[in-house]
């Protein structure tokens, strides 16, 4: 068999130091300046740089956030569904105004972009356990009962995985009786090369939603002659209205930590690392678990799988609120302690990744992917999908319909079937692959769901997540959520994110008062360009898609909110609103 | 040494190092891509300003974090191109608080450099007016937050003797700013401390006690561009007449300090050419307060702080064909708007009741019926009427404004020389 290079190794203490300041936090609800300079000591780094890593992320406070601290999902599925109620009520019941700690110190309110949780909103975290499908009644109930002191772990929802559909005919994918070892023995008989051979056959390509080849990033971390290498499982699942991600990782973790082993012994790693969302914490115990249990049946650690020499273990960092941290360069630097910011390309990951070791990065329902299609053989999973693009998709529908959930469907299924499936109710746009994806309308009803044919949009290719607005949605409000998000969860590295998400805010506040003129709607759509051309990582050059084709496909909707009155000189200027603060001063 | 391989540049074929810095290659061959983070000794290079973006092998991406590589090719100087790098630079000044005229860096500092080279003379963007503030706690430096670019150049090079981090970035998105560590700064030493003033490209690292010794004007960027063209602003000639007819011109110091008006009369001899040509109506010059005529220009000094700058820059958009932001103020707001990301009423209250220069019972705020109401914030020109054309400077040099003037007027082909195109 293939010699696998294995050495004994030992990950910087710099790696813990996300792990640390979670302790502080849910231990103290804060993290002080006593805590910040006992971590630079720790280190031995300034303090300016540990507080650097702390203030990057949102679930970090320098300031306290109550006994229990609330987390309410903001996203526009949210908002739809009631998110402005259940603002209130908490804020009446608690006494906490967003984004501060009621006068006891008892409640922390905050709000924070998608946890996941998308087929069940409204939702909220309250000291990271989920609490779902909130109505006014149910968040007085759960107020009271933190009031008596009860707690939130006994209380809170476990969120149903709410599988909608799958093939027929035993069909699917990822949804099926997966047995551990199984697709590991056999990866073990194929060899490295075998396995490489499955995928490309198989055309697997990254379900992160980059989708680049998974075989091509594989031989390119295998021929890497620098060791250790490593693994590590992108389970960030950070954008807005996807959450098949969670559904795998609480129903079939199994077929994950066996993906990462089949990885680690194709490439020649020696760890996997799960970076699992700050978000999901609720779901650590279930992957720990099956960690657990594959150590016990000998697919985890030394010699695993019987493979001899094939050294291998899996650990579970977690993340700390930052939807950047999903772009795999910056969960690198998450992972080594740092603050999240994605790297240059000056190296790729496969060469020089996690501590500057070759690293492949793939999402979970990628390394589910390669369990199953090792698992069930290339014969079979050839004969789902379509030619060019076979195989299933797992997408997570949400929004104006009667069945949101997860849809395991074969590639080629058409936009009108799944919206037939989910039932969706008077459907009007669709935003597919989230805020960074691209926004369709009911007229495209036709097209197929499919890798094929993206140039000419013919075909759409989803990444996971399907929001469905009817007609009776304010676009331009969605539109301005997408923005807000975006401009929350810029890293701040490089200029046209940074200072561009911000102003395309801006504009929009201008258009949703009705004062923007023609001009403005070009002026959107090349700063759009400009953000595209110049970013440095996905999200600054993404933020602006829905928008640009949101601008292109309902243009009277937009054309209909410009100044009617433009005369092509003056501006519309509310000269009140401008004084106002004067006049309320005077008096 | 590494391989020689070719690549080309703007079409131009180069022969370099395999794997060198696409920047680096650039540099060596006389070709100008513009970049403010890009510091030679910074390994792996920064890319966080993105103002060296260029097409790579069809693909848009920074120079400096690109090697080069066989057959590789790279175009710089297309029009696409040349806009995009000139709005990251106009990001960073809507993005900012940057007052050049009030800055000890100005003259010496690369933002305003990238400015100067790519001729921008007006901010396509809306200001953003964060509320920054100045840190004065470090021992050594003031930390200027209103000028950081967020270049990272700090974060990465400067260390204290015991190898830690002096500076770093702290929050993230737009609220990131770069926080120093006060017990690394106060270990470092004079020359430390003065490096880490000298490769900050702005003006936000300002080391205390220390005088810029050049004045104004004869600084590193004052002068002369370093590009081979020469910075020049080409007006179109066709469509305006050539004939020197009489044309009249009407102007106005709205927020301002009547800065541009003196600089405006700053031509010496040539005024006398120049009245014979023109007249003045609705004018400080004339002190004709309503208007008699149309007019062919409109010269507009000072953004709009009160409710009567808004009625009359509307009066002048009515009566001018063409308007002319003249000055800093007038582009965007100038000094005026360092008020904006302060609240009214602490301004009214620094400048009414707790100023030092008051009269202890005469403070009072003004406020009646028939005065200008204060508005939230200052305003610049084109954001309440349409603005023709615009001409920075803090004030303008009196050569620029008239060569625009008479470009407007009377077709006059004009080039602005790099030393007349300035924002102090
Ligand atoms: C802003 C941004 C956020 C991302 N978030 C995620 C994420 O949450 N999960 C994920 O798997 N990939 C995410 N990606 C894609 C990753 O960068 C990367 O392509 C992926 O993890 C590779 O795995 P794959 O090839 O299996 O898809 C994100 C990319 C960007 C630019
Ligand atoms: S594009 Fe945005 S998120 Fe990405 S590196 Fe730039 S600032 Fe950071
Ligand atoms: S000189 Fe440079 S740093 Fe100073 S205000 Fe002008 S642009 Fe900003
Ligand atoms: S302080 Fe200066 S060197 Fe540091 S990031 Fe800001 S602009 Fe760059
Ligand atoms: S100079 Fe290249 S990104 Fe700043």
């Amino acid at each position: 068999m293939a010699e696998i290079k294995t050495k004994d190794f030992n990950e910087p203490d710099r790696t813990q130091m996300l792990d640390r300041l979670w302790e502080i936090q849910l231990k103290y609800g804060q993290i002080t300046d006593t805590d910040i300079l006992k971590l630079s000591e720790m280190y031995n780094l300034s303090g300016i740089e540990v507080e650097g890593v702390a203030s990057f992320y949102h679930f970090f406070h320098r300031k306290p956030t109550g006994k229990f601290t609330i987390y309410l999902n903001n996203s526009i599925v949210s908002q739809h569904k009631g998110y402005t109620r259940i603002l209130e009520t908490f804020e009446r019941e608690t006494g906490a105004v967003l984004g501060s700690v009621d006068r006891s110190g008892m409640f922390g309110l905050f709000s924070t972009p998608c946890i996941g949780l998308s087929d069940q909103e409204p939702s909220a975290l309250i000291n990271f356990y989920p609490f779902t499908n909130l109505n006014a009644m149910k968040v007085k109930d759960i107020i009271n009962k933190l009031k008596n002191n009860a707690n939130p772990k006994s209380i809170c929802d476990s969120p149903p995985d709410n599988i909608r559909y799958t093939p027929t005919e035993n069909k699917s994918v990822f949804f099926r009786n997966f047995i551990p070892g199984t697709a590991l023995a056999k990866a073990s008989e194929m060899k490295p090369n075998g396995v490489l051979d499955a995928l490309r056959v198989s055309e697997l390509a990254g379900r992160g939603g980059a989708y680049y080849p998974t075989w091509k990033k594989w031989i390119a971390a295998k021929g890497q002659p620098s060791s250790p290498k490593f693994v590590v499982c992108n389970a960030d699942e950070g954008e807005p209205g996807t959450f098949k991600d969670r559904v795998l990782m609480n129903s079939q973790p199994a077929s994950l930590i066996e993906g990462m082993i089949i990885c680690g012994f194709t490439i020649g790693a020696g760890l996997g690392i799960i970076y699992l969302r700050g978000e999901y914490r609720w779901l650590k115990a279930k992957l720990e678990d099956t960690i657990t249990e594959y150590h016990n049946l000998g697919l985890l650690g030394k010699n695993c799988g019987q493979i001899r020499g094939f050294h291998f273990d899996i650990r579970i960092q977690m993340g700390a609120g930052s939807y950047v941290c999903g772009e795999e360069t910056a969960l690198l630097e998450s992972l080594e302690g740092k603050r999240g910011e994605p790297r240059t390309k000056w190296y790729f990951p496969v060469e020089k990744g996690y501590l500057q070791q070759p690293t492949v990065v793939n999402n979970v329902e990628t390394f589910c992917a390669v369990s199953n299609i090792i698992d069930l053989g290339t014969e079979h999973y050839l004969k789902l999908g379509i030619p060019g693009s076979p195989g299933t998709k797992l997408i997570s529908v949400s929004g104006d319909c009667k069945l949101p959930g997860i849809y395991e469907i074969e590639w080629g299924m058409t936009v009108a079937e799944l919206l037939e499936l989910c039932e969706a109710d008077d459907p009007y746009y669709m935003q597919v692959s989230g805020p960074s994806g691209e926004c369709i309308s009911i007229k495209e009803k036709f097209r197929r769901i499919s890798m094929l044919d993206l140039l000419a949009r013919k075909d759409i290719r989803c990444g996971g997540s399907f929001m469905i607005f009817n007609s009776q949605r304010d676009l331009v409000k969605v539109l301005m959520n997408f923005a807000e998000f975006f401009k929350q969860e810029s890293c701040g590295i490089c200029t046209p994110c940074r200072a561009g998400n911000f102003i395309i805010h801006r504009k929009l506040e201008r258009l949703d008062s009705g004062m923007a003129i023609d001009e403005d709607l070009i002026e959107l759509k090349t700063w759009g360009n400009i953000m595209r051309a110049a970013s440095r990582c996905g999200l600054g050059k993404t933020a602006t898609n829905s928008l640009t084709i949101a601008m292109e496909k309902f243009h009277p909707y937009f054309s209909d909110k410009l100044d009617k009155e433009f005369n092509g000189q003056s501006m519309k200027f509310d000269m009140e609103a401008a004084t106002r603060e004067y006049e309320i001063y005077k008096k | 040494m590494s391989k020689l391989i070719n690549l080309t540049i703007d079409g131009k074929k180069i022969l370099a190092e395999e794997n060198k810095n696409l920047m680096l290659v650039a540099r060596e061959n006389g070709i100008f891509i513009p970049s403010l983070c890009y510091y030679e000794h910074i390994e792996p290079p920064l890319g966080s300003c993105r103002v060296c973006t260029c097409n790579i092998n069809g693909k848009n991406g920074p120079a400096c974090t690109e090697k080069v590589s066989v057959g590789m090719e790279v175009q710089v100087n297309k029009e696409d191109l040349r806009d995009i790098r000139k709005a990251l630079v106009e990001m960073m000044f809507a993005e900012g608080n940057h007052i050049c005229p009030a800055c000890e860096k100005s003259g010496h500092c690369d933002l305003q450099h990238m400015g100067y080279e790519l001729g921008i003379s007006s901010i396509r963007f809306p200001h953003l007016f964060k509320d920054r503030v100045i840190d004065y706690n470090p021992s050594r430096i003031v930390m200027e937050h209103n000028r950081c670019i967020k270049c990272l150049r700090c974060v990465v090079d400067v260390h204290s003797k015991d190898g830690k981090r002096v500076f770093n970035y702290l929050n993230r998105g737009n609220e990131t700013y770069v926080g120093v560590d006060y017990v690394e700064e106060a270990k470092l030493t004079d020359d430390e401390i003065m490096n880490a003033m000298k490769i900050c490209p702005t003006g936000a690292i300002i080391v205390r006690g220390v005088s810029m010794s050049e004045p104004f004007g004869d600084r590193k960027y004052d002068q002369e561009s370093v590009q081979d063209l020469r910075h020049t602003e080409k007006k179109e000639t066709s469509g305006h007449p050539k004939i020197l007819e009489k044309k009249i011109i009407a102007t106005v110091s709205l927020a301002g300090c009547f800065g541009c008006h003196m600089s405006l009369l700053d031509i010496d001899t040539d005024l006398l050419d120049v009245i014979e040509l023109v007249s003045f109506d609705k004018s400080p010059l004339t002190d004709i307060k309503t208007f008699s005529h149309r007019c062919h220009i409109g010269l507009i000094e000072g953004g709009c702080c009160n409710s009567e700058n808004i009625e009359t820059l509307k009066l002048f958009r009515e009566h001018c064909d063409i308007l002319v932001a003249m000055g800093e103020c007038a582009v965007w707001g100038g000094l005026p708007a360092m008020r904006n990301s302060i609240p009214l009423s602490e301004c009214l209250e620094e400048a009414y009741l707790n100023c030092v220069t008051n009269e202890p019972s005469n403070n009072i705020i003004p406020y009646h019926e028939d005065l200008p109401k204060i508005l939230d914030k200052v305003y610049g020109c084109n954001e309440i009427v349409k603005i023709d054309y615009f001409i920075p400077g803090c004030p303008p040099d009196a050569n620029h404004i008239w060569k625009v003037v008479k470009n407007l007027l009377w077709g006059e082909e004009f080039s602005v020389l790099y030393s007349e195109f300035k924002y102090d």
